[in-house]
């Protein structure tokens, strides 16, 4: 299907039909990733750092080998001897050093050891023979003393070419973009603006802890079953990290218990392949949430200079940003797509952001929904709303004046093809929650959120069967009810019910590569790529039925799920349903199937407008979220219901990174909050109902025109809620978490 | 160290284990009965995953040690549908998609269930309370909210 005969007139896309995979999710038959065991299973567990920057002096493993139930140890030694290479350039040397530390321990937390043995309790009891002597180094885990000249160098030689000289060791990659000419915009300003803002790391969150399963012979060949957004990266990886060939490793992914861009690397995998090549058994790796917490996500935390001009009608002149993220004690930290994504929904002649990615004692920084862009919303929505506040102008209509359109020049480079935002803007001015009376002691808050979307490595494979119905295999894993989707919209091109098409998480075996479950793009490219292989599927079936009617093939067409004769020249036959046509597809040329691989390039951006009322408690300093209303652009919603879903998760996270949600370091760089008593997420007592508009704009690089809906919901609500906050208590928020000890401070000082 | 034969009653049927005294009652539905319903999202209490019905009580059974089921009537996620037949709430949760990626919903079915044999009407305060031992990460609650307080709503009115 050409892209410019883009449908949009549908008969499944766009209901609302039960997930397949439903009835296995609400009985407990649903297989998560330490839902499994083999025989013959042995169980691992790691020893980690509890230091936060330490020289390896020694390992010593002889107690815990000599150790009866003991089968395996693993350290440095038995991984692959991967090259170093600067920045993300050598990747998998990062990896490699995040999954097991080699000369120094680089966090609290960081792998130095790992242990297979009969049961998991014997695994975790033998950790204690491991001896293991560190030289203690000072640390830093804040991103502005890591970039400070007396700040301990974390590695040297980190750093890739984009860094100009001069930085310290620790600043790792370096940004810059935008166009015009700002210290002109801001001279034409009748306000400026300037000021400064603080984000903390926050988690994922998901809640099933990484899990797997690991068989690896000492013949090179694997099988892998781990809960991930990607089993293709988990495959390459694992190869290169354990020096086997890639194809000689087969990863199944598990159902996914939440991943929200955590689970788009490696953790525990390789250390179960490692020491199951040790101790020729199969090895279950599952962590503790504690684990969880110390090693693997978390969000980068920033610090950011904030410069904006405006004119009296409410035209922004100028904006300037600054944006410096810690990652951790690897490359990787997105201040890039921070400073490209702070002022993209806004239609700017002068615009400039500068991003850092800084290494800190800190875990290795994983994806968070829209990786970068929720930190820098929130400064730059803070300026504008307080812009709008002393110029005494309506934060919608502001945003209106600025916002972004079809052919705008982007902050970050690019001219915008048809896009959303307006639509957004308006639908949140026409909304009853806009003008709804606020109650004494609340304030309202809005801000506008900007995401790239993705498209990504896609293969798709779909084929018939003899009575008619499909097998659709895809290979993204299905987090969110992506599964439904897919049935949606090959139904839609076969014309066949929705409920005859069985679709399938494949593993890396069964199907050509395909990107991780990241960037929004399953239901956009894994979409796409469905639709196409249907519709190769459907070209097949109608050659089978032209043959049979004696016609050229150009000369039928496919309508309703019937081949049918394409116009009254062609003959007059009755149409032939696809079910009589595979019926005798052994005998008529052979099984049919329809396949599409590609890296499909149009993913189309996102926008989307939040709106939220909070309460504050001024003797408390406890705020409560009273009213929540997410609008954003979809392009096309296939699954209405799983839209929702997506909007209200995005804006739920928001809401705990907002208020809630930070990573506490004591003094002596060590986690303090790694358990869910004490990183607290929202619970169900902490939310109100979350409204949700689905303005549909389609995307032109998609059949049907789909933009993905996952990442953009969480990059608006820091910022709407903080203008909220900042209204009701009468203060300007400047640091996330607004947590009661900080608001209490702020409303303090605020006398 | 030794293990410890324990007896007890999952979802109707008799059980028997052997367990050692430092393994949850958690573990012992997961590793030695197969039952894998329950999950481990926390192991301290925190998150609900893992929530079972102990003599008709709400319990995490992270928190409960195995050798503690003895003679105890047991109910997991997999005993809440009456043989094929699916509980009202497991049906309104599939209509609903008060679920995204599935891993909470076992536990909050349970603990759902637990709160609608209590209180056939609650409120919605009284149903978000009740569930917040239970954390999602992927809903923001709205959808699960809806589902159970439609299947209470439902339920009354069959009765």
């Amino acid at each position: 299907m050409a892209l410019d005969d883009r449908k949009s007139e549908f008969s499944f896309v766009g209901t609302r039909p039960n997930r397949p995979d439903g009835l296995d999710k609400v009985t407990g038959r649903a297989k998560f990733g330490a839902d499994i065991s083999a025989p013959g299973m042995l169980h691992g567990a790691i020893l980690r750092s509890p230091h936060a920057h330490a020289r390896i002096v020694k390992i010593d493993t002889s107690k815990a080998e000599a150790h009866k139930d003991v089968k395996a140890v693993v350290t440095r030694a038995d991984f692959a001897d991967v090259p170093f290479k600067p920045g993300l350039e050598g990747e998998f040397w990062n990896v490699l050093e995040n999954v097991m530390a080699g000369e120094k321990a680089l966090y609290d937390g960081h792998a130095v050891a790992a242990i297979a043995a009969t049961s998991a309790l014997a695994a975790r009891d033998a950790l204690k023979l491991i001896e293991v002597e560190y030289e203690v180094l000072p640390h830093v885990t804040d991103v502005d003393k890591a970039m400070a000249s007396d700040a301990p160098v974390i590695r040297e030689g980190a750093a890739d070419y984009s860094v100009p000289a001069g930085m310290h060791p620790n600043v790792v990659r370096y940004h810059e973009s935008g166009h015009g000419d700002v210290e002109a915009g801001f001279a034409e300003a009748d306000l400026v603006i300037e000021d400064s803002f603080v984000t903390e790391a926050t988690h994922q969150g998901y809640i099933e802890p990484h899990a797997c399963l690991g068989m690896l012979g000492n013949d090179g060949k694997g099988e892998l079953w781990c809960t991930t957004q990607g089993h293709w990266i988990a495959q390459k990886t694992c190869a290169a990290l354990l020096g086997i060939e890639t194809s000689q490793l087969r990863v199944t992914a598990s159902e996914i218990g939440g991943g929200f861009g955590g689970k788009t690397t490696v953790f525990i995998e390789p250390v179960a392949l490692a020491l199951s090549r040790k101790a020729n058994r199969p090895v279950k790796l599952v962590m503790t949430r504690s684990e969880v917490f110390r090693a693997t996500g978390p969000t980068s935390s920033a610090s950011m200079d904030i410069k904006i001009g405006m004119k009296k009608d409410g035209t922004i002149s100028a904006a300037q940003g600054v944006f410096r993220l810690q990652g951790g004690a690897f490359p990787g930290a997105p201040g890039d797509m921070t400073a490209m994504c702070a002022f993209a929904p806004y239609n700017l002649t002068n615009v400039k952001q500068i991003g850092y990615d800084v290494m800190a004692n800190r875990p290795k920084q994983a994806a968070y929904r829209a990786p970068g862009a929720p930190m820098g919303a929130f400064a730059v929505e803070s300026v504008i709303d307080e812009l709008c506040k002393k110029l005494d102008l309506d934060p919608v209509d502001v945003r209106l004046k600025n916002a972004a359109h079809e052919g705008t020049k982007a902050s970050y480079g690019p001219r915008y093809e048809r896009i959303g935002l307006v639509e957004t803007l308006e639908a949140a001015k026409a909304h009853p929650h806009y003008s709804a009376p606020l109650k004494p002691g609340q304030g309202r808050g809005i801000s506008c959120g900007f995401w790239f979307n993705h498209g990504g490595e896609t293969s798709v494979s779909l084929s018939l069967s003899e009575d008619g119905s499909a097998q659709l295999m895809v290979g993204t894993p299905d987090i969110g009810g992506s599964r439904a989707s897919m049935a949606l919209m090959a139904a839609e091109v076969l014309g066949i019910p929705y409920e005859n098409i069985r679709v399938t998480i494949a593993d890396t075996a069964t199907l050509g590569y395909n990107d991780v479950s990241h960037g929004s793009r399953v239901t956009y490219a894994s979409g796409l790529a469905t639709i196409k292989a249907a519709n190769h599927a459907v070209e097949k079936l109608c050659e089978r039925a032209a043959a049979s009617w004696g016609i050229p093939t150009d000369a039928v067409k496919w309508e309703n799920g019937c081949a049918v004769p394409s116009g009254p020249n062609a003959g007059d036959f009755d149409p032939r349903p696809l079910a009589d046509i595979t019926t005798h597809m052994g005998s008529t040329g052979g099984p049919i199937s329809g396949h599409f691989e590609a890296t499909p390039e149009g993913a189309g951006v996102s926008f989307g407008t939040h709106i939220v009322d909070a309460e504050v408690d001024p003797e408390t300093g406890k705020t409560a979220i009273t009213r929540y209303t997410v609008i954003q652009d979809a392009g096309k919603a296939i699954h209405p219901t799983y839209v929702e879903g997506q909007y209200q998760g995005g804006a739920a996270q928001g809401i705990g990174w907002a208020l809630n949600e930070e990573y506490i370091y004591g003094e002596d760089g060590r986690l303090q909050n790694s358990i869910f008593l004490d990183y607290r997420i929202p619970v169900a007592s902490d939310l109100p109902m979350i409204d949700t508009v689905i303005v549909e704009v389609p995307n032109p690089g998609h059949p049907f025109g789909v933009r993905g809906v996952g990442e953009t919901g969480i990059v608006p609500p820091l910022a709407a809620i903080a203008n909220a906050v900042s209204h009701a208590a009468g203060v300007r928020m400047r640091q996330l978490p607004m947590s009661p000890p900080r608001i209490l401070a702020a409303l303090k000082d605020n006398g | 160290m030794s293990k410890f034969h324990v007896s007890t009653n999952v979802n109707g049927d008799s059980v028997e284990y052997l367990c050692d005294p430092r393994e949850t009652l958690l573990d012992c539905l997961r590793d030695k009965l197969n039952l894998t319903g329950a999950k481990e999202g926390c192991g301290t209490g925190d998150c609900g995953a893992c929530s079972v019905s102990v003599d008709g009580r709400l319990v995490c059974s992270c928190l409960m040690l195995g050798v503690e089921a003895e003679g105890k009537q047991i109910e997991t996620v997999e005993g809440i549908a009456d043989g094929d037949v699916l509980h009202p709430l497991q049906q309104k949760f599939i209509e609903h998609a008060a679920l995204q990626c599935g891993i909470c919903t076992p536990g909050i079915l349970v603990a759902a269930k637990s709160l609608l044999e209590k209180n056939p009407n609650p409120t919605e305060e009284e149903a978000r309370y009740w569930l917040a031992g239970n954390l999602c990460r992927c809903t923001g609650y709205d959808k699960i909210i809806r589902a159970v307080m439609e299947t209470a709503e439902e339920l009354r009115e069959a009765s």
